[in-house]
């Protein structure tokens, strides 16, 4: 083992993927070093070819992409020139791999400490019995709950988060030189998320173990990185250690990357209580068969405001988005919309109650017929809605295509596959606008969006609401989109409401404690910020730990 | 037993032969890298795999010139002429014709343009089997029994190229109507199939609750029982209705097989329908006030074309495997229309005179070639609408 | 281990009841007849006191709900009714037909039910070994030579229509090079070996079509289980090849290919009535062939219902198994 020069060097390194017989590429002309001991972040936004790339440091390529030039070499050893039999003695021993989702890399059929020993009886590092008391010394490090006991359940029978940490245990079976952590967080809540990272980051640091973490979250990247290397479309932007970056980024896509968080609303004062809501949400409950899914929801919305429903998945907001269109009939309680109670069912409200709530989703993909032109999609509400044929329609389509800044020469006749991600979500806006309505719920509108489009989106939406005057609920899981945007603020969980209040007041501490533990656990860019936050709260205080210990007081 | 000896002998011998060219190709340095490589990353079973071919195009040059076997050389022939004529299809489409369609030729492989060739050339000939064909269908002349080859010294007649029936009707004639007759009724069963199956999953999926129930499991139960054997029992049935009526053996056939058919496109129906449905835009539809027409055809159906068309082709192959098997088991199309079906069983025996008349031992493979050539064909197609609608890579 | 058991109860129970919603189909259908049995016994020329005997006889004035509980009754018992053509010809030789003497469907049925059983199991016993090492080859060594070469070769077997790969096979096999009888004649006395030989051809034709139906279906399977994450995770752990298909792919796999091998196998049951046709191959599906074509009514259902119920039987056996190869149904949380 040689130990001089770094660990990983690659150079001019081309990578292409296959679409319709065709070859494209999706890395061009990459280099990257990294040292023994070193973590180095790898950002950019969906189609940057982050994962792509840190699966080439393996000397792998998926199925459909292939590694067209360029050389990969591993502690002086080239991962591309070598036969299967070299590359093979490296992958798991001195190489290993965190993948976005531990519940599909698992495999269902075998136990998880079964999985863990594989690599290292196969690869001859150590005996069976040994690997299982390791796994299980791992599993304490990583503080997983019960580390005697958890590897010897299936995959399906543990959690997410523990997953994902009994997964980084696995890749460390080997003690290898290099981890590649491809998103390890990104499906995860943030609570959960932050109780990964911490675990993650503890363990690279103990072992001394080099690291490429990919994400495509600035404020996960800087805790956990030295350096951070960004990509943007298969090239090469910038890269420099992770304060300098964070603190004095050189390339103008860079800076736009980090201007995105900057964006915040003025808060509006809250409406007078004698104002009646747009919307008012009475004491809802409701169920999917037997299964209880809300209990006691109660909210209002007033006009010209937005208010921002905020909760992990499973904590029922989007249900309650559902029982206020009439989908999900309540079994209790109402819904008042400008004080007049909405029948509970969608079937039986009137064309004019259906006008007036609009809803945006968060799947532009989906939410748009991919068979239907522009013009179509959005003239179909206003001549529905509103009565209009014809050049009348026509020049109303117009309009509103120009209220989301879309040229409607350009756009009209196209259809949505033939559209950004960033556009289809303006055409999903422009729908709702058809309908002239009062109130529109956006459900997690912009979190299938890179970041710098997701902020276009957040923008437009703050200015349609100053100059229509509409309320909007915003369903969210992210935090940060919470901040620049909302008025009021409601937390849910497990189906009822924890907190309700104005923005500035929630997110100052104290507050109720779930309330505070989501708060504090939205990374932010600071590098100090998860350091901090572990010596302020303690190890035991963070993750689902916290959520365990809340629920049993 | 010996059969089976010496299959096995064959078997391990092309997998020692399949290891002994990789190992070969192993310790040759060849000029080529890539060869080289290509031989170094090569599989066992690739290299088997080449041996196979390798096995397979020795028979086919033996039966085809040393035992010179009819029908076996008709089929060579056929298939060449075919490929060529394939190519130079695929070659025009690519070069003529709008930037739509030369986009798709360009994106087709050879299978899919040999598939389409053979559709367009069946089609052509079913729509206008009145005027190729010599003869009329009904048509009965003195000569019964001729041998094809139309040549008198062999026992054959000009004016019959293929030689005449046991009735004494020209066999070339009957072969061309079968092709009106078989693919005809076969494509208008499946058009009926598609109608009752898509109709009713698309409610089914749409409207859901005790209807989709209610459909779903009565179509469960008619599922239950063996397509092939359902539609005997109910040819049973429908042969005593017809009575003495031959003509409506035939529709009562159709309405049969179009029924028992439309189970599996309900099935798709249903599930393409279900998946559309679960879309937001059905749902930002449902919330504007539309109503269930509007769902349907506005939303719904423009969604479905590409899987309902790939499943158009599969059924279309089903339903006409189904017809020839009911006509050569002598219950689906009745005489005097002329089917390849029925064609085969009446000319099978023929076979047993393969040895002394190659020439007749042909005509009941020919009739029985001609159902697998189109099946061949829109399965080539349908695959390739399959690969592209995917759009994966495997 | 509890919730297993019930879901496997629920589904033996669906079973049972399918059978019995088939039973009444079949019963119902038949009753569709123009006249009745009586009437298609004895022809349009029969006089009305010699139908009004016969219907007397097997009861047809009886209500249809009484009939089917009298029909059913008899199915559990083993006796599936008077076959008519038998019921004239052993009218004349003065038998008693009903209680399992010569004109009984049962006593039919039997030797030729073990034949096509026979002939099933052979076709089964080459097939499912062959299709399945082939499926999983082709799925490993996909887009290779080998992949494509099977690929066309099983295209082309599924399309073909059944007596064309008969007909084929009986050309090559059986007249140009004649290794094998075109014929099957089976007696019950006969050697197994010679047996053997006699159901060879009609079992590689139901193994020409059955294979290639059966490999794709592996071929597909595997592929779409080697696309799993958890392989691409074991291959990245640097696990060889064969144990990552071994320990990895198999286990997973396994419910998969059951259902194709089950599949496959009703598939057989419909398959075997034209190939037992080509070969006049002594099975039920010649036997019900014939019938259909004499209008010989008790023994059409008789074999309706036990082809019906070998394929709810396979899909059945199928459902079950991949239930218990599931890893979260039989670990539950």
């Amino acid at each position: 083992m040689s130990q001089s020069g770094p660990l990983v060097k690659i150079r001019n390194i081309h990578i292409e993927g296959r679409a319709d017989e065709i070859w494209l590429e999706i890395v061009r002309n990459v280099d990257l070093d990294l040292d023994r001991g070193e973590v180095l972040g790898l950002i950019g936004e969906s189609g940057a070819g982050k994962s792509t790339l840190g699966l080439a440091a393996m000397g792998f390529a998926r199925d459909g992409c292939r590694i067209a030039s360029g050389t990969v070499e591993f502690d002086g050893i080239d991962l591309i020139a070598a036969d299967a039999v070299t590359r093979r003695s490296l992958l798991g021993k001195r190489i290993a791999y965190v993948a976005q989702s531990a519940a599909a890399s698992f495999n269902p059929a075998h136990k998880l400490i079964n999985q863990h020993t594989e690599a290292p009886v196969e690869h001859g590092v150590m005996n069976r019995t040994k690997s299982q008391a390791d796994a299980i010394e791992l599993y304490r490090r990583l503080r997983l709950p019960n580390p005697e006991e958890i590897g010897f359940r299936y995959p399906h029978q543990v959690s997410g988060g523990q997953l994902q940490r009994a997964m980084t245990a696995m890749a460390m079976s080997c003690r290898p030189d290099l981890i590649i952590f491809d998103e390890p967080t990104t499906a995860l809540d943030v609570t959960t998320q932050i109780e990964v990272l911490a675990a993650i980051r503890d363990i690279v640091e103990q072992f001394n173990t080099a690291a490429i973490y990919i994400t495509h979250d600035l404020a996960v990247v800087a805790q956990m990185a030295d350096r951070i290397k960004v990509l943007l479309r298969g090239d090469q932007v910038e890269e420099s250690d992770t304060r300098s970056m964070l603190s004095d980024p050189q390339e103008d896509y860079t800076k736009s990357l980090w201007a995105v968080r900057s964006f915040r609303r003025e808060q509006k004062p809250l409406a007078s209580p004698q104002d009646i809501p747009v919307v008012s949400v009475k004491r809802v409950a409701a169920a999917y068969g037997e299964t209880r899914v809300l209990n006691e929801v109660s909210f209002d919305i007033h006009v010209g405001r937005t208010v921002a429903v905020v909760g992990e998945s499973g904590s029922g907001k989007s249900t309650a988005a559902r029982c206020i269109t009439g989908l999900l009939p309540p079994v209790e309680g109402t819904i008042e919309f400008d004080g007049v109670a909405l029948p509970p069912d969608y079937r039986q409200r009137s064309t004019e109650q259906l006008r007036q709530a609009q809803m945006i989703y968060q799947m532009a993909d989906t939410a748009l017929n991919p068979r239907k032109r522009i013009g179509e999609i959005i003239g179909r509400p206003v001549e529905f809605y509103l009565g209009m044929k014809g050049a009348e329609r026509k020049e109303r389509v117009e309009q509103l295509l120009e209220q989301i800044e879309l040229d409607p020469a350009q756009f009209m006749d196209r259809l949505p596959s033939e559209l950004s991600g960033g556009q289809k979500q303006r055409i999903g806006i422009a729908r709702a606008l058809a309908a002239e309505p009062k109130f529109i719920i956006c459900d997690e509108v912009t979190s299938a969006l890179d970041q710098l489009v997701a902020e276009g989106i957040l923008q437009l939406l703050a200015n349609l609401q100053d100059s229509l005057d509409l309320a909007y609920m915003f369903i969210t899981h992210d935090l940060a989109t919470v901040k620049s945007i909302a008025d009021e603020v409601v937390v849910m969980k497990n189906g009822e409401v924890v907190e309700t209040g104005p923005k500035d007041v929630m997110f100052t501490p104290p507050h109720h404690p779930y309330t505070d533990l989501l708060l504090s656990s939205v990374p932010e860019m600071d590098p100090d910020w998860l350091t901090g936050l572990l010596q302020r709260r303690g190890v035991d205080n963070i993750g689902d730990a916290a959520v365990d210990k809340m629920e049993s007081r | 037993m010996n059969i089976v000896i010496s299959l096995i002998l064959w078997i391990v011998g092309i997998c020692v032969a399949g290891w002994v060219f990789r190992a070969v190709g192993q310790r040759i340095r060849f000029p080529s890298e890539r060869l080289n490589i290509y031989f170094r990353d090569m599989p066992l079973m690739v290299g088997i795999g080449f041996m196979f071919g390798i096995v397979s195009l020795y028979f086919v040059f033996h039966f085809y010139f040393i035992e010179k076997v009819t029908f076996f050389v008709w089929a060579v022939q056929g298939f060449v002429v075919f490929a060529i004529s394939a190519w130079l299809f695929l070659m025009l489409g690519r070069n003529v014709g709008t930037q739509m369609s030369r986009k798709l030729f360009r994106e087709m492989p050879a299978t899919a343009s040999f598939g389409l060739l053979i559709i367009i050339i069946y089609s052509l000939v079913a729509v206008f089997a009145g005027a190729i064909a010599p003869y009329g269908q009904e048509e009965i002349f003195e000569k019964i029994n001729v041998l094809p080859g139309g040549d008198p010294a062999t026992g054959g007649d000009p004016r019959f190229l293929l030689g005449t029936d046991q009735l004494g009707r020209d066999l070339l004639s009957r072969l061309i109507f079968g092709a009106q007759n078989t693919v005809g009724i076969a494509f208008l069963t499946t058009c009926l199939a598609f109608l009752i199956g898509t109709t009713l999953g698309f409610l089914a999926a749409t409207l859901g609750g005790w209807f989709d129930q209610f459909t779903s499991r009565a179509i469960d139960a008619l599922m239950a029982i063996p397509q092939l054997i359902f539609a005997l029992l109910l040819m049973t049935i429908a042969t005593a209705w017809a009575g003495s009526n031959k003509g409506l053996i035939t529709v009562y056939m159709i309405v049969i097989i179009a029924v028992l058919d439309s189970t599996r496109v309900f099935r798709l129906a249903r599930a393409v329908g279900l998946n559309i449905v679960v879309m937001d835009y059905i749902e930002a539809a449902k919330l504007r006030g539309e109503k269930l027409s509007y769902l349907i055809f506005r939303e719904i159906l423009p969604n479905a074309y590409a899987p309902l068309l790939a499943e158009f082709g599969l059924r279309f192959c089903f339903v006409f495997l189904t017809i020839a098997a009911l006509s050569f088991l002598g219950i689906g199309i009745q005489p005097p229309l002329a089917d390849w079906g029925t064609m085969v069983r009446d000319l099978s025996q023929f076979i047993n005179f393969a040895v002394f008349s190659p020439l007749t031992a042909a005509l009941p493979l020919m009739a029985a070639g001609a159902i697998a050539l189109l099946t061949v064909a829109v399965n080539f197609v349908v695959d390739w609408m399959l690969h592209r609608s995917s759009g994966l890579k495997e | 281990m509890k919730a297993i058991g019930l879901i496997i109860l629920h589904r033996l129970g669906l079973g049972l009841v399918t059978l019995f919603v088939v039973s009444v189909l079949i019963f119902a259908s038949v009753n569709m007849l123009p006249g009745d049995f009586a009437q298609a016994i004895l022809g349009q020329s029969a006089t009305p006191e010699a139908v009004q005997a016969i219907r007397e006889d097997l009861g047809l004035n009886k209500h249809p709900v009484t009939r089917y509980l009298d029909w059913l009754g008899g199915v559990l018992q083993g006796d599936f009714g008077v076959s008519f053509a038998q019921a004239n010809f052993s009218a004349f030789a003065g038998a008693d037909a009903s209680k399992g003497g010569i004109g009984s469907v049962a006593a039919q049925l039997e030797p030729r039910f073990k034949n096509t059983l026979f002939l099933a199991f052979v076709s089964a016993a080459i097939a499912v070994p062959l299709s399945l090492i082939l499926g999983i080859l082709a799925a490993l060594y996909r887009n290779s030579v080998f992949d494509r070469f099977i690929n066309v070769a099983t295209l082309s077997s599924i399309s073909s229509p059944e007596f064309f790969l008969a007909y084929i096979l009986i050309l090559f096999l059986g007249v140009l090079n004649p290794l094998l009888p075109t014929l099957s004649s089976i007696f019950p006395d006969m050697s197994f070996g010679e047996r053997l030989l006699k159901t060879m051809l009609p079992a590689l034709t139901l193994t020409l079509v059955v294979t290639a139906h059966m490999m794709r279906m592996t071929r597909a399977a595997i592929i779409n289980l080697l696309a799993s994450p958890y392989i691409e995770m074991a291959r990245l752990k640097g696990i060889n090849p064969t144990r990552v298909i071994v320990t990895h792919a198999l286990p997973n796999a396994l419910a998969p290919i059951i259902n194709v091998i089950a599949l496959n196998l009703a598939y057989l049951v419909t398959g075997v009535v034209v190939v037992e046709v080509v070969f006049v191959y002594p099975g039920i599906g010649q036997l019900f062939v014939d019938s259909v074509k004499i209008r010989d009514i008790p023994v059409v259902q008789a074999c309706c219902l036990i082809f019906a119920a070998a394929y709810i039987l396979l899909n059945l056996t199928a459902d079950i198994f991949s239930i218990l190869s599931n890893p979260r149904l039989r670990h539950p949380k």
